[in-house]
């Protein structure tokens, strides 16, 4: 027991590691490090995600929403939910506490509609993030800000085809979520060969893995679309496992999928920006109770799709790793 | 809020003759009360919130909180009741979802009066209930096994015929058909007094509550329900049906289904299909923090409902108290365990002073 003690603590302070660990995650830390650069009262701003636990895409929207709570002297709360009825409570509860502005998402609009007119009943502004662009307008919300996910669909549609892709996969790791069947819709609907869906439970990998790897070895697939970065990781491994020649492109930006596009385990992604997201909505309600300025003209303000492969691929590794890309 | 709940099941009657003609005060029958605890934990949650969030005293905070807490426990009260019946039931979680979408689609599809569908959904989630309670008689298998297994056919067949009848994975609106408005009022609809939201689930739990509370107590399928739960041989023995008393137990869950399914229904015009998943174990733990064993034979309706209540306030506080959200779980979790100690050292010392 103590020699195992021993092994352990030695090789800790031996084998130092020049790449990744807390010291780039110290790295990071300094870069989001910063002071309040207005000197407008201390607003307090509450985003309501339907995020679920541990998504790597809302924590890149939530670290920049941070970073620009903190340069507009703005308290920011932040609480999310996958779940429609429990994201409406939340943005209550909010309310309730009579925050200065409102973030929220509306994956799920027909839950969200009657408590962001509540919001605006009580003068609380609202900008909405990522999904709703089609229902933010109508709810009341001052300005949108993502992507429009038919549109982000329609461009890996084209991109399959120009890589000429016939039979391609589309891996949907939120049930229920209408973003993302618009998405794969969309692709459907620019991309010449055959989409089929596949639904896969996000919060539980080991079930992503076996479930893509099992429809990659019962049929012929060139292409998988995943929706969400880590899901892009796995599906290699699935590929691998299930010795397929299928080339894997996703949704959303990581660390690993920038390393992937790299070293040619992912065909594309397609980034949304998600530190945009965040950074903007913040910024935005300052600008709104600072000067009332509202953005966008009544349409939504894409953050995205951009098309990224090989090229892009080193630069944006050095930002992802950092936890802003 | 939460001691005034306790009052109405107080025995009131008076003693009976035969053996239980030894005199209790009013005291000693409320401390041997098994939701007793809950009321204690309730409290104890309560003031703590009260004390670390500004924002939770406010009359709309306090509604916000007594909202969240009636979702829960309007299927937290049937459930219970299977508990001390000595049964469990997975697949209430995404039985609120089947009820919905039932409903939904059944007025979408067949352009009937929204009532009509209602009326199905109703039939449907009684006969879900009646399938989990037949097949357990049948083949005397655990439920845990026989309900984890309609949970995971129910949870596919929401996704699958939500796809195959409306091509979406969720339903269509029915916002503007015939009897919308009506069943609106009956199930989703709130009422603002002052400052403060009362919404109608609130009601339904109350109402759910008070029945529950009298067939336990007043009425012999009370008896039977305790007499399956506490120990069946001994029960079927003396003539207690208890394959037929379990079998409404379920259709029980299954009413409870249908209630809160049709709120989220008429409340957001639409039915995810999705959703529902794991909303089964937060009724249990209700139920179970509400004082009923995970035995079977012991527990109360009411502790049901206090146990709701303790999780919407906790759900909820931690919100208006502004805690980081990363760490939400393992506040919920930790609140929910220090409940729960104190409600079993509660029980403990009440049961020491009889």
């Amino acid at each position: 027991m103590s020699a195992v003690l021993a092994a352990v603590v030695g090789a800790t302070l031996a084998g130092c590691s020049s790449t990744g660990g807390k010291r780039a995650e110290e790295r990071a830390a300094k870069s989001a490090h910063g002071r309040a650069a207005v000197d407008t009262p201390r607003w307090t701003v509450a985003m309501v995600t339907h995020s679920g636990d541990g998504d790597s895409f809302w924590d890149i929207v939530r670290s920049g929403a941070e970073q620009a709570a903190v340069k507009d002297n703005i308290k920011f709360l932040y609480a999310h939910s996958d779940e429609g009825q429990q994201q409406s409570e939340q943005v209550q509860s909010y309310i309730d506490q009579k925050v200065d502005g409102l973030i929220v998402t509306l994956a799920k609009p027909d839950a969200m509609k009657a408590v962001v007119a509540k919001a605006r009943k009580a003068g609380i502004p609202v900008i909405t993030v990522n999904s709703g662009s089609a229902e933010s307008k109508e709810f009341g919300a001052l300005s949108h800000i993502g992507q429009d996910e038919t549109i982000a669909g329609e461009a890996v549609g084209d991109e399959l085809t120009k890589r000429g892709r016939k039979k391609a996969l589309c891996v949907l790791h939120e049930q229920g979520n209408v973003g993302h069947e618009q998405r794969c819709d969309g692709a459907r609907k620019t991309f010449k060969g055959k989409l089929e869906n596949l639904y896969v439970e996000g919060t539980n990998m080991p079930d992503v893995l076996s479930a893509i790897e099992a429809k990659l070895q019962s049929g012929d697939y060139d292409a998988v679309v995943t929706l969400g970065a880590p899901f892009a990781d796995t599906a290699v491994k699935a590929k691998k496992q299930a010795g397929s020649d299928a080339e894997i492109n996703t949704f959303d930006l990581s660390k690993q999928v920038a390393q992937g596009l790299a070293n040619g385990d992912l065909g594309f992604a397609v980034d949304q920006q998600p530190y945009l997201q965040g950074y903007q909505a913040v910024d935005l309600l300052w600008l709104y109770k600072y000067n009332a300025d509202v953005l966008g003209g009544g349409q939504p303000v894409l953050t995205g799709p951009q098309i990224v492969t090989k090229d892009e691929a080193d630069e944006l590794a050095e930002y992802a790793d950092r936890g802003t890309r | 809020m939460s001691s005034s709940l306790a009052r109405p099941t107080t025995p009131a009657d008076p003693p009976e003759p035969d053996e239980r003609l030894l005199h209790r005060s009013t005291l000693r029958s409320l401390l041997g009360r098994p939701e007793l605890g809950a009321v204690v934990g309730a409290v104890a949650v309560f003031v703590f919130f009260s004390v670390v969030a500004d924002s939770f005293l406010q009359l709309s905070s306090l509604s916000t909180v007594l909202y969240a807490s009636s979702t829960i426990g309007i299927m937290a009260v049937p459930v219970a009741l299977l508990m001390i019946g000595g049964e469990f039931d997975l697949s209430t979680g995404v039985a609120v979802t089947t009820s919905a979408l039932v409903s939904s689609m059944f007025s979408y599809q067949m352009t009937a009066n929204v009532w009509v569908g209602v009326g199905v959904s109703l039939l449907t989630s009684l006969a879900i209930g009646f399938f989990n309670g037949i097949v357990l008689v049948r083949t005397g298998l655990p439920s845990f096994i026989i309900t984890l297994a309609t949970f995971l056919m129910l949870t596919g067949m929401n996704l699958g015929f939500t796809k195959l009848i409306s091509g979406k994975v969720s339903t269509k609106t029915i916002g503007d058909m015939e009897g919308f408005e009506s069943a609106r009022k009956i199930f989703a609809s709130q009422h603002t007094i002052g400052d403060v939201n009362i919404k109608v689930t609130i009601l339904w739990w109350l109402g759910l509550v008070a029945v529950a509370t009298w067939i336990l107590l007043r009425t012999r399928a009370g008896n039977w329900i305790f007499a399956a739960g506490g120990n069946a041989h001994a029960a079927r023995a003396v003539g207690v049906p208890v394959a037929r008393t379990k079998i409404a137990l379920y259709m029980g869950t299954g009413f409870g289904a249908w209630v809160l399914g049709q709120h989220l229904l008429f409340s957001f015009d639409t039915v995810q299909s999705g959703e529902g998943v794991g909303n089964e174990l937060l009724y249990i733990i209700a139920a179970v923090i509400g004082g009923c064993l995970m035995t079977g034979g012991y527990g109360s309706a009411i502790g049901a409902a206090v146990g709701a209540l303790i999780f919407g306030m906790t759900n909820k506080g931690i919100v208006y108290a502004q805690w980081d959200a990363d760490w939400f779980k393992f506040f919920l979790g930790a609140m929910l365990l220090l409940a729960t100690l104190l409600n079993a050292w509660v029980r403990k010392r009440a049961e020491a002073s009889k």
